[in-house]
C-alpha cells in the first residue's frame, strides 16, 4: 500500500523587542544572560499584578501576519491557557486562542516538485516561558528555574495541515525564516531556540482523505533535525501501519545522537488547558489605521526580491534564490554590483556564492562580520574582468582579504601578483618551455593532443602563476601550429 | 431550553483525581470523595445558568471596554536578584530550585 504523509507546522518565534509582552523587564539573551536578571513581580506571577501589552510586540506580529497575508482581526482576545509547571509561575500562559491575531494566511514554497502554496491557519500572541535545568546530584534529582526568557513576547505561526514530504516541511521553514529575517522580528537562531518548529505529522492511505492519527515532534534544534526528523517519523507510522498496530497520539522528542524520535510525557489534552477569556487584559483592538501603516512600511519581502533579482540582474532562479535567502547577503550582492558598474552581476554573484561561500563556511562566520566589504569585492571582480589579475591569483587575494581586510590592489602591489599580458614576454616563456620538452612535443606531433595543456601549465608555472592565461593560449597555439606545419 | 430541568452533576472519583493531577495535589481517600461532592455541587450552581436563554446574546469575553492599552516597548530593570529570591524556598545558583520535573 503507498501512503501520503500529512503534516502541519505550529512555528514559534520570539519576537525581538526590546521589553517583555506584558512588563517592562528587558529581553536578554537567555542563552548567556546571568539567570533571573530580567524578572519582575509580573513575569514572577506575583500577586496583585497586572499584565500591560507591548505595542511593538503587537507591530512585529502584524507584519509577520500581513506578510503571510492573513486576514487580521479587529478585535482579538487573550486567554489563560492553565498549566502547572515551574517554567510559568503563574500557573498559566497568556496566550490566544478562540479569536487570534489573525487567520486565513498563505506562503507559496518552492521544491524540486514545483510550487506549493501552503494556508496558514492563524498567527497569534503569546508569552514564552522560562527556562528548566534538570539536575541530577549526589542521588538528588531537582530543576533549576530561570525566568529571564518567562513573559518574552512569543508569536504562533500554525500552518494547515498541507505539508506532505520532509523537504517541503523544510522549504516552508526556510521561507518563513527568511521572512521573519526580512521583516527584522526575529534572528532566526534555531540553536538559541528564539524560532522554534514543531511538526504535527500522520500518514494515511494515499488517496483516503481522512486524516491518521498524528504525532507532534519537539527539540528539533537545526534544519537538518526537522528534515531528518520528520522523514523519520513518516516512516517510523508507516511501519506500524504495515504491522497491523496503530499509531498513538504523543508528543515525540527528537534525538540527534541516534537519529530517531522517542515517546515524551503524554501531556495535558486541548480541555485539560481549560482556556478562558483573560480577565486581566482588555480585548486587543487594531485599527483599520494601524494596520495600513504597517503593511506600507513593510520592506520588500524575499520573493518580490527574488523575482527582482531575476529579471534586473538577469540571474537564474538558483542563484536568485540562494542570494536573497538572507537580507544581509541580497544587500551584500547589490551593493557589490553598484560598486562595481560595468561588471555583469552575474560574475559578482559566481564569486559571491562559490569562493565567498567556501571561505564563510570554512571560517564559519556569517556575512555581518565579513572583512571582505561589498567594495572590496567589487573591486576584486573588476580587477579580473580588465586582465590586472587572473582568476587563481583572484581567489588568493580574497582569501587574504579575507583574513585582513586589506584593499586588493595594496595584497596585489605587495606581492607583486600583477597579472602578465606583455604577449613578447609570454613568447619567450612558451619558447622556452617548447625547446626544453623536445620528447613532448614528438608526442604532440605524433597525436597526443592532451599534451597542449600539459605544456600550458608548464608555461604558467614559469611565469608563477601570473600569466594571461588567454596571452599564454594564444602564444602556445601559434608556436605548435607552426611545428606542426613545419616540414619533417 | 430555558425550562428544562438540569440534573445533578456528579463528578466521579477519576474526574476529582484528573482534576487533582492537572493542579499537582495529592488528595487523600477521603478528600476526593468530599472534593467530588462539593465540587458537584458547584457544577450545579453554576449550571443554573444554562437554564437562559442566551440567543442572540454575544458571549461576553471581557467586562473592560474593548479599548487598547497597550505599553511603549521600553524596557526598565526588574528586581535585583536578592529580592526576587527572597521569597523562594530553596535556591541554587541564583535561580529558583524546584522538585524535580521531567518531560
Amino acid at each position: 500500500m503507498e501512503f501520503e504523509a500529512v503534516i502541519g507546522l505550529e512555528v514559534h518565534a520570539e519576537l525581538e523587542t526590546r521589553s517583555k509582552m506584558f512588563c517592562a523587564c528587558p529581553v536578554v539573551d537567555s542563552t548567556v544572560a546571568q539567570p533571573n536578571i530580567a524578572v519582575c513581580p509580573i513575569c514572577a506571577g506575583m500577586p496583585g499584578v497586572l499584565p500591560v501589552v507591548n505595542q511593538r510586540a503587537v507591530e512585529y506580529a502584524l507584519r509577520v501576519a500581513l506578510a503571510l497575508e492573513c486576514q487580521i482581526n479587529h478585535t482579538s482576545l487573550f486567554a489563560r491557557k492553565n498549566y502547572f509547571y515551574p517554567d510559568l509561575p503563574k500557573g498559566y500562559q497568556i496566550s490566544q486562542y478562540e479569536q487570534p491575531l489573525a487567520r486565513h494566511g498563505k506562503l507559496v514554497i518552492v521544491t524540486s516538485q514545483g510550487e506549493r502554496l501552503i494556508r496558514v491557519r492563524r498567527v497569534h500572541l503569546e508569552e514564552d516561558t522560562g527556562k528548566l535545568t534538570h539536575v541530577s546530584r549526589d542521588g538528588q534529582a531537582y530543576s533549576l528555574v530561570d525566568l529571564n526568557r518567562a513573559g518574552v513576547p512569543l508569536l504562533e505561526i500554525v500552518s494547515e495541515p498541507d505539508l506532505h514530504t520532509a523537504e517541503e516541511v523544510r522549504q516552508y521553514a526556510t521561507a518563513l525564516r527568511s521572512i521573519l529575517r526580512y521583516l527584522q522580528v526575529n534572528s532566526g537562531d534555531m540553536q538559541k531556540g528564539v524560532m522554534r518548529i514543531e511538526p504535527n505529522v500522520s500518514v494515511r492511505p494515499l488517496g483516503s482523505t481522512e486524516f491518521g492519527t498524528r504525532t507532534e515532534i519537539k527539540n528539533l534544534n537545526s534544519f537538518r533535525a526537522l528534515e531528518r526528523g520528520v522523514a523519520f517519523e513518516i516512516q517510523r507510522q508507516i511501519e506500524i501501519i504495515q504491522k497491523g498496530g496503530q499509531v498513538i497520539q504523543e508528543t515525540r522528542g527528537w534525538d540527534e545522537a541516534r537519529d530517531v524520535t522517542f515517546s515524551q510525557r503524554i501531556k495535558e489534552g486541548e480541555d485539560d488547558y481549560r482556556y478562558f477569556p483573560e480577565p486581566d487584559l482588555p480585548p486587543l483592538v487594531v485599527e483599520a489605521e494601524w494596520i495600513e501603516t504597517v503593511r506600507r512600511d513593510l520592506p520588500e519581502l524575499p520573493a518580490a526580491r527574488l523575482l527582482r533579482f531575476q529579471q534586473n540582474y538577469d540571474l537564474g532562479s538558483y542563484d536568485a534564490s540562494v542570494l536573497t535567502l538572507e537580507p544581509a547577503v541580497a544587500d551584500y550582492f547589490e551593493q557589490a554590483v553598484q560598486a562595481a558598474s560595468g561588471i555583469p552581476p552575474k560574475t559578482i554573484a559566481n564569486w559571491i556564492t562559490g569562493e565567498l561561500f567556501g571561505l564563510m563556511n570554512q571560517a564559519g562566520i556569517g556575512i555581518e562580520e565579513l572583512r571582505v566589504t561589498p567594495e572590496a569585492l567589487a573591486e576584486l571582480t573588476r580587477m579580473v574582468v580588465q586582465g590586472e589579475i587572473n582568476q587563481n591569483t583572484a581567489k588568493a587575494v580574497l582569501a587574504e582579504i579575507f583574513e585582513s581586510g586589506q584593499p586588493a590592489a595594496e595584497i596585489v602591489a605587495r606581492r607583486g601578483l600583477s597579472q602578465i599580458s606583455d604577449a613578447d614576454f609570454i613568447t619567450g616563456l612558451v619558447q622556452q618551455v617548447l625547446s626544453e620538452n623536445p620528447d613532448q612535443i614528438a608526442s604532440y606531433l605524433a597525436g597526443k593532443e592532451t599534451v597542449s595543456r600539459w605544456l600550458f601549465g608548464q608555461v604558467m608555472r614559469l611565469a608563477k602563476g601570473q600569466a594571461n592565461p588567454q596571452v599564454i593560449q594564444t602564444a602556445l597555439d601559434r608556436q605548435l601550429q607552426e611545428l606542426k606545419n613545419r616540414p619533417r | 431550553m430555558p425550562n428544562d430541568i438540569i440534573p445533578a452533576m456528579t463528578l466521579t472519583i477519576e474526574q476529582v483525581e484528573h482534576i487533582a493531577n492537572l493542579a499537582r495535589l495529592e488528595l487523600s481517600a477521603s478528600e476526593k470523595e468530599r472534593m467530588s461532592q462539593q465540587l458537584s455541587a458547584i457544577l450545579d450552581y453554576v449550571n443554573r445558568l444554562q437554564s437562559l436563554d442566551t440567543a442572540g446574546i454575544p458571549p461576553t469575553s471581557s467586562v473592560l471596554p474593548p479599548r487598547s492599552v497597550l505599553r511603549l516597548d521600553e524596557p526598565h530593570p526588574g528586581l535585583d536578584l536578592e529580592t526576587l529570591l527572597r521569597n523562594a524556598p530553596e535556591t541554587e545558583a541564583d535561580q529558583f530550585r524546584v522538585p524535580p520535573v521531567l518531560d
